[in-house]
């Protein structure tokens, strides 16, 4: 098979590499499958497994996955350190001793499984299944099991993504998106086709609008983050929005060194030009978007001088950037995680979509195309939803009075994660007596408070953890700890988005269990009359008989490995998005909302605006003056995804500890050097993490790591695996989420750093927030 | 007869290695090498702001003395692991004068010829 240009690897010897699913080489039985545990990201690449003995002894990337064409990135790679793991969970585990003493005694699964129907029984009759709580981590084969169970097994609407503020994780983006677009769209690197970059109707991006997004590194979303770097070698240039040079940027034609949480403004004062000098797609705008004379009413009051003001970025570059996109054709835009974390979440996606409607961008080859999930196949939060709960429980769901977005299914289906917190502490609307925690270690990662998501959850009469390694969350406040399966220990399907895969159950580990199997075990047990799902196989059967996939079942997609639905371009002319079959987009309107009808109906702006994070120098400028940095966080790192891989020793070979960049004068101006410990601190509390001194950022921003915890420490109280010393959610916050409900101020807070001695590191914030009733301060 | 000898080499297109580690760990693994040790090494030049204002950021994976092209794989009709895996697509495995007349065509090319 031809390519064009580099970067791809299917030029490989079919005599080694078969198109087959399982084949044996040497001593090892070599099968083709598909990547989508824990610990991982959220790509789904396909594999090689090399298992002998019931053993996983090394993978490789499957040259014949056009997804990610034989390519893998360390945490793949490394995967067979994982899955052996010494410190893996292996059997069911009852606390024996108080929360925070870590001692456990194994038990049976039957045993587990019998505590777990005795509990939600009972609280089912006394309190109402609405107090149970089921939550689960980062997205991957547990997205749609997880809600599953609590819907059909617990009889409970309160899925929520752990203590996620503002549900900052892509639910903001899709949910505005289908609002506006009535799909989600994603950058077409031909990726929707098996031949890829050969596919003769693709053409490259001329111009990539990367914005908050270091793809190379995050992997985000489904996207392979070194699309982009195909894309590049094909002739893409880049424009890069980021607070700090990332490697894309030193690539760009263009790097506009925004002030965190400030994007808005740029991306209304780009459209203000790209509008006053007649850039914008007249064809276009015309035909397919709705509202253009109000939005640009609107981005009049956002020039490239005021934007410049409030992003720090230079006029000049504003105005440079906008040209370039505009006059780019095709350009196509790439966002991030860094959308959906601030409270300007909503107002910024709903910019981004509008600067790239204006260009034309939309279901062009090359641009932007709507993802769909291949023959629907629903693999999402609201699986169970409208089957196994009354109408009557679904209007007890928590959160959906935040704002009338939150309670339309098709947009969230979830509880919100704040008001579940707000739930556990005030018992309002209704107590929450059980909180079920799969593969989510919210004190370590997702919490934004996690001293007070701490309070919260040790607090609750009964919590079951299920995950892959005993995690700070277990430890503090489960009574009950269930072992999940990793990998090639699991049959699963994969989607999100092209094409539809499977992965398959090669191995077992002691007595793990995938997620699938437990969701069903437990729902046969809790609520047999809706649930008789014979095994895992049979539920996956179930969920490929929904979609219609081209299957016969599950065994013969483990033996196809994928498949590729059709594709096409330019659908909104064929009349192929909207279900009447009209041309457009599948919006109230049929165009793209530039004025967002539906924002409207919920009472929310229906264009774009600006609004200053909650705590930043213009917004506080007094508490700046106590805390003169801005702080922005969350960023990727290519060894770990959120708090995983911590305890994998070639994870750590590469990056032993949590590293904080701080521009070089920053640091001298606080006397602190390279690899120094620095304490990061404002109004709610502190943790410690080592310089790592660079010129890459602003010299009034630093960016610290998040997800840390140290497995290799004491997992006993005041310790919890050390997760609240370098735990940056010390100084975040919770319950501070845009109109909608929908986006958090994650990624710009304010800070001040100083370097750490032994005087002032004497109390550990372990110690503090475990012993010491936490850090002092009022919370919201 | 070593590698080198029968003149194969690794081609490296620098412009476009993003520093994600991969060849480093393949090898590793590959080789089961010890903490500490390598066959193939990430070198960084950068960040650092030039004086006309753009920003010179290269990675560069170096061959180490322990790298023997994966001789165990290329016998079996397979690429080397750090090749095979590349993210960015940036290595190229073949006969030193291939990889010269295509170093000719790329610019930011370095050809490594190991042991």
């Amino acid at each position: 098979m031809s390519t064009k240009g580099n970067s791809v690897n299917i030029d490989v010897n079919p005599d080694v590499y078969k198109h087959d699913w399982q084949w044996k080489e040497g001593e090892y039985t070599v099968t083709r499958s598909t990547q989508w545990t824990g610990p991982g990201c959220h790509n789904g690449c396909g594999l090689l497994y090399y298992t002998k003995d019931d053993k996983l002894v090394k993978v490789e990337g499957d040259p014949y996955a056009p997804f990610n064409q034989g390519r893998l990135c360390m945490r793949c790679i490394n995967l067979p350190e994982a899955v052996n793991h010494a410190d893996r969970l292996k059997w069911p585990l009852k606390r024996i001793g108080e929360r925070g003493e870590n001692k456990w005694q194994r038990i049976s699964w039957d045993e587990a499984y019998d505590l777990i129907v005795e509990k939600v029984k009972r609280i089912q009759k006394d309190f109402g299944p609405e107090t149970i709580v089921g939550m689960e981590g980062t997205g991957r084969n547990i997205c749609w099991q997880v809600p599953l169970l609590t819907y059909a097994g617990f009889g409970s609407p309160n899925f929520a993504m752990g203590f996620l503020s503002g549900d900052s994780c892509m639910v903001p983006r899709t949910s505005i998106s289908f609002c506006v677009l009535g799909d989600l769209s994603v950058v077409d690197c031909s990726q929707f086709r098996d031949v890829r970059y050969d596919d003769p109707e693709w053409v490259v991006p001329e111009t990539i609008l990367v914005w908050g997004n270091n793809t190379i590194v995050s992997n985000p979303d489904g996207f392979f983050g070194h699309w982009i770097v195909d894309c590049m070698q094909r002739g893409s240039k880049l424009i890069v929005i980021d607070p700090q040079l990332t490697w894309l940027a030193s690539r760009a034609e263009i790097w506009l060194q925004v002030r965190p949480g400030t994007d808005t403004a740029i991306a209304m004062a780009m459209m203000n030009v790209i509008i006053e000098e007649g850039l914008y797609d007249q064809d276009y705008v015309e035909k397919w978007c709705y509202g253009f004379e109000q939005l640009a009413e609107r981005v009049k009051t956002m020039t490239p001088a005021k934007a410049a003001e409030i992003s720090w970025v230079t006029k000049e570059l504003i105005i440079e950037a906008a040209r370039m996109f505009a006059q780019s054709k095709p350009g196509a835009l790439q966002w991030g995680l860094a959308t959906d974390m601030s409270v300007n979440g909503i107002p910024q996606a709903h910019a981004l979509m509008c600067l790239n409607a204006i260009c034309g961008n939309y279901e062009t080859t090359g641009g932007n195309v709507m993802a769909r999930e291949p023959w629907y196949m629903n693999l999402a939060y609201q699986v169970g939803y409208f089957d196994f709960l009354t109408e009557e429980m679904r209007e007890k769901r928590i959160g959906d009075d935040v704002s009338p977005m939150h309670q339309f299914g098709t947009f969230s289906s979830t509880a919100q994660g704040d008001a579940i917190l707000k739930a556990i502490e005030s018992g309002k609307p209704y107590p929450i007596k059980m909180l079920w925690f799969q593969t989510t270690n919210p004190i370590a990662n997702m919490g934004a408070e996690a001293p007070r998501v701490y309070d919260a959850i040790k607090s609750v009469d009964f919590v079951v953890v299920v995950d892959l390694f005993m995690t700070p969350t277990a430890v503090a406040a489960a009574d009950l700890v269930l072992p999940a399966a990793m990998s090639c220990e699991r049959n699963g399907l994969r989607t999100w988005w092209s094409p539809l895969r499977s992965s398959v159950q090669l191995t077992q580990y002691e007595e793990c269990k995938s997620d699938e199997t437990i969701v069903l075990e437990l729902c046969n047990r809790l609520n047999p009359e809706n649930c008789n799902w014979m095994d895992d196989i049979d539920l996956l059967n179930w969920r490929l008989e929904e979609g219609q996939a081209p299957v016969k079942d599950f065994t013969e997609l483990v033996q196809k490995v994928h498949v590729w639905p059709d594709h096409h371009y330019r659908r909104h002319e064929k009349g192929l998005l909207r279900p009447d079959g009209e041309p457009g987009f599948n919006t109230p309107t049929g165009k793209i909302e530039l004025y967002c009808t539906t924002l409207e109906s919920f009472g929310n702006d229906p264009l774009p605006y600006y609004e200053e994070p909650p705590e930043s120098p213009i917004t506080t400028p007094e508490l700046f003056k106590q805390y003169p940095l801005v702080l922005t966080t969350g960023h990727r790192s290519f060894e770990f995804f959120h708090s995983e891989h911590r305890q994998q020793k070639t994870m750590r070979e590469f990056h032993p500890y949590p590293l904080v960049d701080i521009h070089p004068e920053t640091a001298e101006r606080y006397g602190i050097s390279e690899g120094d410990w620095v304490w990061i601190e404002n109004m709610r509390g502190r943790c410690r993490q080592k310089a790592r001194l660079t010129a890459t950022m602003d010299h009034r921003v630093i960016n610290a790591e998040h997800g840390w915890w140290f497995p290799e420490e004491e997992g006993a109280e005041p310790s919890l695996f050390g997760v609240f010393n370098s735990n940056i959610n010390n100084l975040t916050t919770q319950c501070v989420t845009g109109p909608t409900g929908y986006g958090a101020p994650y990624k710009n807070q304010i800070c001040r750093i100083y370097k750490a001695t032994e005087e002032n590191s004497k109390v550990m914030p372990g110690e503090q927030v475990t012993r010491m009733g936490g850090f002092k301060y009022v919370r919201k | 007869m070593s590698a080198n000898k029968i003149g194969f080499g690794l081609l490296i297109n620098y412009e476009f290695c993003t520093g994600c580690h991969v060849c480093e760990i393949a090898c590793k693994k590959e080789l089961d090498l010890p903490v500490g040790q390598w066959g193939i090494k990430v070198l960084q030049d950068g960040p650092r702001k030039m004086a006309n204002g753009k920003w010179e950021y290269n990675f560069l994976p170096m061959p180490t003395s322990l790298c023997d092209l994966c001789a165990e794989r290329i016998k079996m009709g397979k690429k080397p692991t750090c090749v095979h895996h590349c993210q960015a697509g940036i290595m190229t495995y073949g006969p030193l004068e291939e990889l010269v007349q295509k170093m000719t065509e790329n610019p930011k090319t370095v050809l490594f010829a190991p042991r």
